[in-house]
């Protein structure tokens, strides 16, 4: 018996064991054994578009966070062009590994989004892809019918195409100081008549599948579902956020946000396919506690932490694909092998991401996915990256607590305003924010910007007068 | 030998003054702070008898030993005198003390001590002399090293330096310290301690008491071979050679002579000798590498922020004109800072928040005073308090600190983002301390808004509300200082 026999022997052998213990153990709450897992060893596993037949990839390429030449993205760097090489190079191996779907918006990457994937994708067969992009609503002088309509022809020729296959009216269900979601809604798409007449590009095959994506008021949400069931409009598709933290806690963490789950079933009952975003939510379920990745780990050791969240969003049928915004080749690699198949999540392992979820909702962090659509705040903040060091500090553990006089809390205080200063310029911190609001209406995740920003000065201000 | 005791203490003190006026942190001033508490000006100005009467009692003993090993202006002028021996070798000759001179200058510093005219006394009181000359010159070059190592600190994740901001405080201060050094350094590469003994009032006052010490150089005429060697290397020109005397009111104690004497001829002693210790060694030692001045002008104010095209560019705050000047927690008013402050700038350089810089003004010369466009007078901090060597800013603590009311915050309806914008804001009223702003309603030309008002009673005058103003460059709500400080 060579080595390698004898290493399979081995490895069979614990396969064996682990399965013979796990259906000994009782329901008791003990951890289960760790499992060996190793995904990626098929093929990418596909669903299907009822409307068209449309064999999409589970795992959809959000084109929102491309990766820059200075490194990183946009959000390190502002002012630098995209890397049309890496951005080439990882599209032709989402390609090459059964990837199909690129979702990308003119308001992307501050507007490069859409003609870096017509770059990269025009170097492949047109029936080999397809392109989803949008009607986005950001700037009040693009609201006009023919600023809109220039909008979706620029899109066409920014991907180098004469079709798309799905269209979708950008982030219905917000609001502005001004206008309700209603008022909103109707000014950017149906006041201006855009949506009738998408509704006569898409009879003019010029689109294939149309519907929206939505953040917000959930009775717009519920309005556009009214008229679908009324046949006023048909949605081919809807674009919903969802992972197993929104799935039940999106309202506990925020009022006025609402579970995936519901949103999921009402599509569902109706047979309207769902596209998932911020199945991470903005990787905050890549970068967990340590208590939180031990928990995971001991149940798979080898199998990552961002990887429960991609299975959990993928698990249910009436997903058509669930978006993932990837900068790095690695994380590109990694989101593949997650789906090559899927391993779908058990009724048991939901129960336990359920109780994951639970615990997660209970740390003090800033739901921010730093989309960066608050910036720039016009007194100067950095809004996401304030977010961003708060929500580290606290999943890493390394916010100081316990007693003032212990050594390790001064420690941990020294650490956290000192790295704070180093990560934020001082004119930049919290207790600048003056609470003027003019953010709040830009947060697709309906956070209270100001409220948590005074949150995070007033903890930081105990913390420098403990000095 | 005892002019190898003499550098030995010269080097433990000039660097614990020096690292003290770096603020090199580590505690420095709890274990440092001393060093300034004994310089004798100070020591008058803070009423320190018990100092006045060690440094009074020691030169009765043992000469000016307090201006070869305490003062930090005479070491330096020490370096530059070694450095002038190194290029001209036995360059010095004795000189008749200028008594009427030195009388002149001293009673010029009285009298400008008396009615309180600060540019005299703070110009050539040796101990801010020098304190100034590290303050504008050396800590800037320091905090770029500072600086350097936090940012190696920050790519490796460490945390023992943070960075600081480099800014020029003062210009009048920077000039006057560059000129100090300047003059006084070359008088001292070419006539050693003249400063010392013609200007220097310290140096005068302690004059009086070294005209007889217990312990002084003496000369053993059997053994002097009339060489000259100490004469012409006495830097204070106090040794005529062919008298076989020594001028005690003007030599401060280094020992060069006893060095320099290849005769054994002179001895530091209480009375004149009658045996002979071993010859003394002569040999060169290189001690202190005078430290490389730069000339160049170093602390130009720094950007703090590296501005990228995600974020709204941030205008400089600019002072406003403050009828009264603010003075710092425990200096109880102006006039008991400007009667006590002999303008060292060691509180000005150990203030963690930009927010101490030397005053411009004639009456006030260099003396500290405070604004708050950089940061503000945080509640936590008593740090000035607690370095003053000259009881200027007196101890405080941090529950004192709170109950003394430094000045009042008055609010510039002309500049309030809420007034004059509509912007809902109420940053100055979150951010106070001691709770003296109520957000109040107000009708302006934008509709009912909400404006701070200020209960003067309860303001401390700490400057949170002026530095987190968003209004720029002049703040909404500024601070008006108090001249005597209210306690409440």
């Amino acid at each position: 018996m060579d080595r390698r026999e004898f290493l399979k022997h081995i490895g069979g052998a614990a396969v064996a064991t682990s399965v013979v213990l796990s259906a000994c153990k009782s329901e008791g709450d003990e951890t289960p054994i760790a499992k060996n897992v190793i995904d990626g060893q098929g093929e990418m596993t596909y669903r299907t578009n009822p409307n068209t037949g449309d064999k999409v990839s589970l795992l959809g390429y959000g084109m929102m966070r491309l990766p820059i030449e200075e490194g990183g993205t946009l959000r390190d760097h502002p002012d630098s062009p995209i890397d049309q090489e890496l951005v080439n190079q990882e599209i032709d191996y989402a390609l090459d590994h059964g990837m199909n779907y690129f979702d990308t918006s003119p308001a992307y990457c501050k507007g490069m989004s859409e003609r870096a994937t017509g770059i990269a994708l025009a170097r492949h067969p047109r029936n080999s892809y397809y392109i989803a992009t949008k009607l986005s609503n950001f700037s009040p002088s693009t609201w006009d019918t023919e600023s809109s309509k220039a909008m979706f022809e620029n899109s066409l020729k920014e991907l180098q195409t004469d079709y798309i296959d799905y269209l979708l009216l950008h982030s219905i269900g917000g609001s502005t100081n001004e206008l309700d979601s209603h008022g909103l809604f109707n000014a950017r798409f149906i006041d201006n008549g855009i949506l009738d007449w998408l509704v006569e590009q898409k009879a003019a095959g010029r689109i294939r599948n149309l519907g929206f994506s939505y953040h917000g008021d959930i009775a717009i949400f519920d309005m556009l579902l009214q008229w679908h069931d009324e046949g006023k409009y048909h949605w081919d598709f809807v674009q919903i956020e969802l992972n197993y933290l929104d799935w039940n806690y999106a309202d506990e963490m925020n009022a006025r946000n609402t579970d995936a789950r519901y949103l999921y079933e009402e599509l569902h009952k109706r047979g309207i396919p769902a596209v998932i975003m911020e199945p991470l939510l903005g990787g905050r379920l890549a970068s967990l506690p340590d208590h939180i990745v031990k928990q995971l780990q001991e149940r798979e050791p080898e199998t990552p932490v961002a990887r429960w969240a991609f299975r959990f969003a993928g698990t249910p049928e009436g997903i058509l694909t669930v978006l993932s915004g990837m900068t790095y080749m690695e994380h590109l690699e990694q989101n593949v092998a997650t789906y090559s198949p899927l391993r779908p999540i058990s009724a048991e392992e939901d129960a336990f991401l359920m109780k994951i979820a639970e615990e997660i909702i209970e740390l003090p962090t800033v739901p921010c996915t730093a989309c960066n659509y608050c910036m720039p705040c016009p007194f100067g903040l950095n809004i996401p990256v304030i977010f961003d060091y708060y929500n580290k500090c606290v999943t890493e553990g390394k916010v100081p607590a316990g007693n003032h006089e212990a050594k390790a809390y001064q420690e941990a205080r020294k650490r956290f305003l000192i790295g704070l200063d180093r990560t934020v310029p001082s004119l930049r911190q919290a207790n600048h924010c003056i609470g003027c609001g003019q953010c709040k209406e830009h947060c697709p995740q309906n956070i209270d910007i100001p409220t948590e920003l005074h949150r995070i000065d007033d903890f930081v201000e105990q913390l420098k007068q403990q000095g | 030998m005892l002019r190898k005791i003499r550098i030995c203490l010269q080097i433990i003190t000039m660097t614990l003054v020096t690292l003290l006026l770096l603020g090199i942190g580590f505690q420095v001033h709890l274990w440092a702070g001393w060093v300034a508490k004994i310089q004798f000006f100070p020591a008058i100005l803070a009423l320190s008898f018990g100092v006045l009467a060690l440094l009074i009692a020691a030169t009765f003993i043992f000469g000016r030993i307090y201006c070869s090993v305490v003062c930090p202006l005479g070491i330096m002028q020490d370096i530059f005198s070694w450095i002038g021996g190194k290029v001209k070798k036995s360059r010095f000759y004795y000189a008749k003390e200028k008594l009427w001179l030195r009388m002149v200058c001293l009673v010029v510093f009285i009298i400008a001590m008396i009615i309180g005219f600060a540019p005299v006394t703070t110009l050539i009181e040796p101990y801010s002399a020098y304190s100034r000359i590290v303050n504008s010159l050396f800590k800037p070059l320091y905090d770029m090293l500072n600086n350097w190592l936090a940012g190696m600190d920050a790519a490796n994740d460490r945390y023992n330096f943070t960075e600081v901001q480099i800014w020029m405080r003062s210009v009048t201060t920077f000039v006057v310290a560059i000129a100090t050094l300047v003059i006084l350094g070359a008088l001292a590469l070419w006539k050693g301690r003249l400063y010392c003994n013609t200007i220097c009032p310290v140096g005068t006052l302690l004059s009086f008491c070294s005209r007889y010490p217990l312990l002084r150089v003496r000369f053993d005429k059997d053994k002097c071979k009339s060489c000259g060697m100490c004469e012409k290397n006495c830097k204070a020109q106090a040794i005529d050679f062919k008298e076989g005397k020594v001028d005690y009111a003007r030599c401060v104690v280094c020992g060069d002579c006893l060095a320099k004497c290849k005769f054994d001829a002179l001895h530091y002693t209480a009375k004149k000798p009658a045996t002979q210790p071993k010859p003394v060694d002569t040999e060169r030692r290189a001690f202190l590498a005078a430290t490389a001045i730069a000339g160049t002008t170093a602390a130009m104010a720094q950007t703090q922020m590296k501005v990228d095209g995600g974020l709204a560019v941030i205008e400089d705050k600019v002072a406003p004109k403050r009828k009264t000047p603010i003075t710092p927690p425990g200096s109880v008013s102006a006039r008991h800072l400007q009667r006590h402050c002999t303008a060292c700038q060691l509180c000005v350089s150990s203030c963690p928040n930009n927010v101490l810089r030397p005053s411009t003004d004639l009456q006030h010369f260099m003396q500290p005073t405070m604004s708050y466009e950089r940061g503000y007078c945080r509640p936590e901090c008593t740090r000035c308090s607690e370095v003053c060597p000259t009881g200027a800013i007196k101890p405080i603590t941090r529950e004192e600190k709170t109950m003394q009311h430094v000045g009042h915050a008055v609010w510039i309806k002309e500049n309030c983002v809420a007034s004059e914008k509509g912007i809902s804001c109420g940053n100055c009223a979150r951010h106070c301390p001691t709770g003296a702003i109520t957000m109040v309603d107000y009708e302006g030309p934008n509709g009912t808004v909400q404006v701070p008002a200020v209960d003067e009673n309860k303001c401390i005058g700490c400057g949170a509300c002026e530095n987190l103003c968003p209004a720029r460059p002049f703040s909404a709500i500024y601070v008006e200082g108090n001249e005597m400080h209210h306690i409440n």
